[in-house]
């Protein structure tokens, strides 16, 4: 039964490959830069899927820790870059902008 | 027994994950607007990482006999970081200016942001038509 869920693990490791080769694709040719930061933004959440894929793999726990740290990194550079292309600036005092 | 009924569960799990990866790659290579491409991502890479999150969960669980939190924990931030990054992505493209697909139907947000500016002006129309 464990070489089956060696080769399950192994297919799913090709198959998400596969998907960031196709992010990686969109965060190159996007035509605007938001473009780009959703492919970024994927790519990260589909990078924790391949964490516990390779954890899997070596039998180890020890890199579970990683899939936190990657899912917090990648929602402050989102929401980083979302605010630096809407306005200019990360932090921003003036709360009043829109009006 | 027991065997069976985990190994394919187990085995559900991480191919189901693998597969919405696989159909959010497709629509973010595919889609023609950055909207589209933001649902596709937004949604079936994060329903596919939390699958992938439980298919792990249940292999240490079953394989190594050793019960982690973490990986809820990450199930917990996702589900809780992934629409919120995607409505500032949004947000932050509409207010761009990007224009959406040239055959999209309806545009509330702009017909919103439209209309409240527009809602003002229409009562001192009727004054001026009544003193008229």
């Amino acid at each position: 039964m464990n070489t089956f869920l060696d080769v399950i693990i192994i297919v799913s490791i090709i198959i998400l490959a596969l998907s960031m080769i196709g992010m990686v694709y969109r965060m190159v040719k996007g035509p605007t830069l938001h473009d780009k930061v959703v492919a970024l933004d994927a790519f990260g959440v589909l990078l924790m899927a391949m964490i516990a894929l390779i954890a899997m793999r070596l039998d180890t726990t020890y890199l579970l820790v990683v899939i936190l740290l990657i899912g917090i990194l990648a929602f402050i550079s989102t929401i980083a870059f979302a605010k630096f292309l809407e306005r200019g600036v990360i932090i921003d005092n003036d709360r009043h902008y829109n009006d | 027994m027991i065997d069976i009924i985990m190994t394919s569960i187990i085995t559900f799990f991480i191919l189901a994950g693998a597969f919405l990866a696989a159909v959010s790659a497709i629509g973010v290579i595919r889609l023609p607007d950055v909207y589209t491409r933001l649902h596709a991502s937004s949604k079936s890479s994060t329903l596919g990482v939390m699958m992938m999150m439980l298919g792990a969960f249940l292999y240490f669980w079953f394989v190594d006999g050793y019960v982690d939190s973490k990986l809820f924990l990450a199930v917990l931030f996702i589900f809780i970081t992934a629409p919120v990054s995607a409505h500032m992505l949004s947000r932050s493209a509409f207010h761009s200016n990007i224009s959406p697909y040239r055959m999209t139907v309806i545009n509330e947000l702009a017909r919103d942001e439209e209309g409240a500016i527009e809602l003002p002006n229409e009562p001192e129309e009727h004054e001026h038509k009544e003193d008229e």
